[in-house]
């Protein structure tokens, strides 16, 4: 009897949640079903089974050659994420391994960076772009998205490399070590996750950036953001290409999405809630 | 003599870092400081003179001004209500013994990575369109009349936007969190007859309290720089009725190319974000020891 009652809460609940997690997932589902509908079907009402023709990706290609932002958004968001590792590697491991008493005030410091609103540095940041001539151009927003993301990239960083244990090296020493040992069978096997979950959350983060990339370009340098953001005009009133151009420019991001629940949490709340 | 080799190198280690942030913060922040005592326009840069306090006495009488500052307040506030509240029970909810948890964590998370201009012309025009949104479908559906939502409720319609991109936020913040409760405890409170309302108010929440106060700090930082959403969908109108102070500043800055105006409202929006920062960065402090 008492089981039964758990076993039907349980349905219960399950049914409530799926509700939820539908309604919440269903703006995408909708874009994802439309993406593959005709521009007529797209706009003749509410209907979830599409025609399942490719036609609106054909167009997105061809009529606005949506390869480019694409790898637009490729470059910048792999580029940012790299750069911002080769700074911030080492100095979260100097801060992790030897820490000084200003260790704390420095790492608060660069999170303050973060808090500086985008809006704050538009006037600067736009007039010198133009007087460098790094308008629309991949090279200066690279640098820009990796400035961004730095402070976090260092924090996370910083708060994986703090959980290597700092023993293991003191063991290995006595057992003879070399540094170049050291480094090469110790700390980088165990430096790599947290070196790759880092990686992961700045992808993201880079990918979907629409504040910059809307401000500091144009056609030739435009990500996904940017030229998803040009839909709004009068010509983005076509549902299904609209709709294929936001699927292909979110599925890589969502996919990558769903293996980065962690990190999203410890990266967003630089490690405040674990 | 190891220790004092690696300290310097630990000080190499740290300097590209330290630097390169350290010129990010104060040469765009001075710039836009000098920037707002100027009478600077870029359509007419000759006549650039010393302002004194001008641009900012100009934002400050502007009523633009003090629509876009409570545009943002309602915007913060309503966003942080809907995820929040809406983030607690979704948590509680996944939380619970149900079939295909992982899935519907997966699905519940997804809208935190649809980047901005996305989610908001798909709400624009797949879900809110007047005409073929599901929406409108809906009415239809019921035999009422479709609402208009960017031209009758724009604020309103964006607060709905952006509570979908961060609640998904919220509930992975607060589940994780809620994970951490002490299972026991809740065991001997439903042993001892305490009702589940009760348990929620002296239990879970004072539990969930410190990521609760994460969650509402982490999202006003982001919340005050909504920007993406508003120009694909309102463009901060009808006149000013969804102009947030970020969106006041990009169209000083970018449409009007009031330099200098545009400036001493970058300085103000600096202004309120470190109200907010103080308070974030005491919270994540005390986790550092």
């Amino acid at each position: 009897m008492a089981r039964a009652v758990t076993r039907n809460t349980r349905i219960g609940w399950t049914i409530v949640a799926w509700a939820v997690a539908l309604v919440i997932f269903f703006p995408i589902l909708y874009t994802i079903i439309t993406s593959f509908k005709s521009e007529q079907e797209a706009i003749a009402g509410f209907d979830l089974i599409p025609s399942l023709t490719l036609e609106s990706y054909q167009t997105v290609q061809t009529q606005n050659n949506y390869f480019r932002p694409f790898m637009n958004s490729v470059i910048l968001a792999v580029g940012s994420t790299l750069l911002a590792l080769i700074v911030a590697i080492p100095a979260a491991w100097a801060m992790a391994f030897s820490p000084t008493r200003h260790t704390k005030n420095i790492l608060m410091w660069m999170l303050s960076t973060k808090m500086m609103p985008a809006v704050a540095v538009l006037v600067p940041i736009y007039l010198i772009f133009l007087r460098f001539g790094l308008m629309d151009t991949r090279i200066g927003l690279t640098v820009l998205l990796m400035l961004i993301n730095l402070p976090i990239v260092v924090w996370m960083l910083y708060t994986y490399f703090r959980e290597i244990p700092g023993e293991i090296l003191e063991a290995a020493r006595m057992d003879g070590a070399s540094l170049r040992d050291e480094i090469l069978y110790i700390l980088t096997p165990m430096a790599v996750p947290g070196i790759a979950s880092t990686m992961l959350l700045n992808v993201i983060l880079a990918w979907n950036e629409a504040f910059w990339t809307i401000q500091l370009t144009t056609t030739s340098a435009a990500p996904l953001s940017a030229f998803i953001a040009s839909f709004s005009s009068p010509q983005g009133l076509f549902w299904a290409k609209l709709s294929a151009a936001s699927t292909m420019a979110i599925a890589p991001i969502l996919i990558l999405g769903w293996f980065s629940q962690k990190q999203l949490v410890r990266g967003l709340t630089f490690g405040a809630v674990k | 003599m190891a220790t004092r080799q690696t300290a310097s190198l630990a000080r190499l280690m740290r300097a590209p870092a330290i630097i390169l942030l350290l010129i990010w913060m104060v040469v765009p922040l001075g710039m836009t400081l000098y920037y707002s005592f100027l009478n600077y326009n870029l359509l007419n840069p000759a006549v650039t003179s010393w302002a004194g306090w001008f641009n900012y006495q100009y934002f400050y009488t502007d009523p633009a001004f003090l629509d876009s500052l409570w545009n943002t307040l309602v915007l913060v506030v309503g966003v942080l209500l809907i995820t929040v509240c809406g983030g607690i029970a979704i948590a509680i909810l996944i939380d619970k013994p149900i079939f295909g948890q992982g899935l519907v964590r997966i699905l519940v998370i997804s809208p935190f990575f649809v980047m901005p201009p996305v989610a908001a012309l798909i709400w624009k025009n797949m879900i809110m369109h007047p005409s073929y949104g599901v929406f409108a479908d809906i009415a239809k559906f019921f035999g009422t009349s479709p609402v208009d939502w960017f031209a009758q409720y724009p604020l309103f319609s964006i607060i709905i936007i952006v509570a979908w991109q961060w609640l998904p936020f919220a509930t992975l913040i607060l589940l994780t969190s809620l994970q951490s409760l002490d299972g026991e405890q809740m065991e001997a409170a439903e042993m001892d007859g305490a009702p589940a309302y009760s348990r929620f108010i002296h239990l879970v929440l004072p539990h969930m309290a410190r990521a609760i106060t994460v969650v509402i700090l982490i999202q006003t930082i982001f919340l005050l720089s909504i920007y993406a959403e508003i120009l694909v969908t309102t463009n901060g109108g009808p006149g000013t009725a969804s102009t947030n102070l970020t969106y006041l500043i990009y169209r000083a800055a970018r449409l009007n190319f009031d330099i200098g105006g545009a400036a001493a409202g970058g300085v103000i929006a600096v202004v309120l974000a470190n109200i907010v920062a103080i308070f974030l960065m005491r919270a994540v402090g005390k986790n550092l020891d």
